[in-house]
């Protein structure tokens, strides 16, 4: 059990957005969260990575309890996000965008007396992982020239650039192309064999393909929870979702 | 703010493509003019007037350095420039430090002044940063109005310049004045490493999406008290240079409307550019220095430049020029 919360729960003023919420993410598994719009899912995402306090409930990640910790002590400590609306830095190349993320775990991010030059050391492993999502020749553009889809990728190659222990990835497909969708299904398997993946996803076909586990939440509850043979067939979800995830 | 709308589309750029020699050779050329005439300048302008210019640039680049590369909207600098310009002032005139440790004085306490406004300010963002900012200088403006050593309301005068590690006689106009080049130039330097930087990148990562950058375990506080250290730093080299220059030290530099001109001149030079804040510092220094013989009141072409320079070209002038036709292929349109 890599990532755990027990009883999370978060109120905005009168209205609870998240209630009683357990999550277990195990380690080599790909875990999804879904459910329709307004469910809470990316609530729990801003829960777990303490982007959000929770008004309620405890987190722990590898044993160590983080419910108070600070955002960016927690990815320090191998917890890291994506976010639903792509998270580039669009004024900077593709390539800066891999290395301000590599800067940190190679101790190149407080020198303020050495030149840019300084980075190119973190060239090689930055290139790597931009062509395992298949991003090489996009390396010199700016990220705001990239397509959606194509900063999605983008995204992803950066918070892999991490090396994170436990991955939480908010709608990585979202608004990706086919091909894209490939390629980043592929990397997500790949990747989830060393280390926990939980991802907030709408398109089933990719949720039935990849993830072991599956969490439906709705208005802020579970409201089932297996793989996804079992939540598939579980009347409640079919209702929840109208009948529309004919896998 | 500081953002380009560079993501013109690909056929556009095509037609203007930065040419790497070009560009090369014209910023080459374009550093041995400038060099050139910062050192033959003096012989043909008023040198006073010259050393004001520079001293504002490097106030104007040092407050770029928060706006243009950070995305911080201080409101405060003046408590560094003009804070610098009293702690020089006094330890040279009463304690009879010589200039350089002098400046060094002043450079420091603007830097420890910076620490504690920045640890207070940069906990919010926005306007809220610039309203803190605002408020703790106009209580450091409160102190020098109240405190013994500045003076009150006549400041410290007749700041003796003395001589530059002993050898150099700084009253000399242009021994004063190379040496405040000089210090420029030193200045700058610092900035564009600090700026071009493996830090400076994570700084610029901050500007562009703090939310990313946090998610990437980055402690955004720091890395902006850092800048906002630095920053003021810069601004009280500027500040204890212009005590010497001036050989007085005033009320005026710790006002709010010094933080409200340097925000103009950065803002009217372009920011996040490396030379804009210069262009603007010098654009408005000089046009209060004409406006001064005739009468005619300052603050009015001034708001009128502001409102023509927010309206007409909001990426100032040298920022509009990189994003020019001819800029672009010098490749200068970059914000890298």
């Amino acid at each position: 059990m890599v990532l755990t919360a027990r009883g999370l729960r978060r109120d905005f003023g009168a209205f609870t957005a998240v209630k009683d919420v357990n999550l277990d993410v195990r380690h080599a598994e790909v875990h999804a969260l879904i459910g329709p719009n307004g469910a809470g899912k990316t609530t729990v995402f801003n829960l777990l990575t303490k982007f959000l306090q929770p008004t309620a409930g405890r987190i722990t990640l590898m044993g160590q309890d983080i419910t108070r910790t600070a955002p960016d002590k927690v990815a320090r400590m191998g917890l890291v996000r994506s976010f639903q609306i792509s998270a580039v830095f669009p004024h900077l190349s593709v390539l800066d965008n891999v290395r301000v993320a590599l800067q940190r775990n190679h101790n190149l991010a407080h020198q303020f007396w050495r030149p840019l030059s300084a980075l190119d050391s973190l060239n090689g492993r930055a290139e790597d992982l931009l062509s395992s999502v298949g991003l090489s020749r996009e390396r010199d553009q700016l990220a705001a020239d990239l397509s959606y889809g194509r900063k999605r990728v983008l995204e992803i190659a950066t918070t892999l650039a991490l090396d994170p222990k436990v991955l939480l990835l908010d709608e990585p497909m979202a608004g990706m192309g086919q091909e894209d969708i490939g390629t980043i299904a592929n990397l997500i398997r790949e990747v989830a064999k060393t280390r926990a993946v939980l991802m907030v996803e709408h398109n089933l076909s990719v949720v039935a393909d990849l993830c072991h586990h599956v969490t439906v939440l709705q208005r802020g509850e579970i409201l089932a929870e297996g793989d996804y043979e079992t939540v598939s067939r579980d009347p409640r979800v079919r209702t929840a979702y109208m009948g529309t995830e004919e896998a | 703010m500081a953002r380009s709308s560079s993501t013109a589309p690909a056929v556009l750029a095509g037609t203007d493509k930065a040419d790497p020699a070009a560009a090369s050779g014209f910023k080459l050329v374009l550093g041995v003019v400038a060099l050139g005439v910062l050192l033959a300048v003096p012989f043909f302008v008023y040198p006073i007037f010259l050393m004001k210019v520079l001293c504002f640039a490097l106030f104007a680049c040092a407050f770029n350095v928060l706006l243009g590369y950070t995305g911080l909207l201080s409101f405060g600098h003046a408590a560094f420039f003009g804070g610098a310009a009293y702690f020089t002032a006094h330890v040279v005139k009463e304690w009879g430090f010589p200039p350089e440790l002098g400046i060094l004085t002043g450079v420091v306490g603007a830097a420890a002044l910076g620490f504690v406004m920045g640890a207070l300010a940069i906990r919010r963002q926005g306007i809220y940063f610039a309203m803190i900012t605002l408020a703790l200088s106009q209580m450091f403006f409160f102190f020098c109005l109240q405190a013994e050593f500045t003076k009150g309301e006549d400041g410290i005068q007749s700041v003796p310049r003395g001589h530059l590690l002993g050898l150099i006689d700084l009253n000399q106009p242009l021994a004063m004045y190379y040496t405040v080049a000089g210090t420029f130039l030193i200045g700058l330097f610092l900035i564009w490493r600090f700026v071009n930087s493996p830090f400076g990148m994570i700084l610029k990562s901050i500007r562009e999406n703090e939310a990313r950058a946090i998610s990437l375990g980055y402690s955004v506080q720091r890395y902006k008290l850092g800048a906002f250290v630095f920053s003021a730093a810069i601004a009280g080299l500027a500040g204890a240079m212009k005590a010497l220059v001036f050989q007085f030290a005033t009320l005026t530099d710790v006002a709010w409307q010094m933080s409200g001109e340097v925000i103009l001149m950065t803002l009217l030079g372009g920011i996040g550019t490396m030379f804009g804040p210069i262009v603007g510092a010098g654009f408005i220094v000089a046009l209060g220095n004409y406006l001064a013989t005739t009468g005619f009141p300052v603050t009015i072409i001034t708001g009128v430049v502001f409102m023509v320079c927010v309206l007409v070209f909001r990426r100032g002038i040298v920022g509009e020029f990189y994003a020019s036709r001819l800029g672009r292929r010098l490749g200068l349109d970059h914000r890298h």
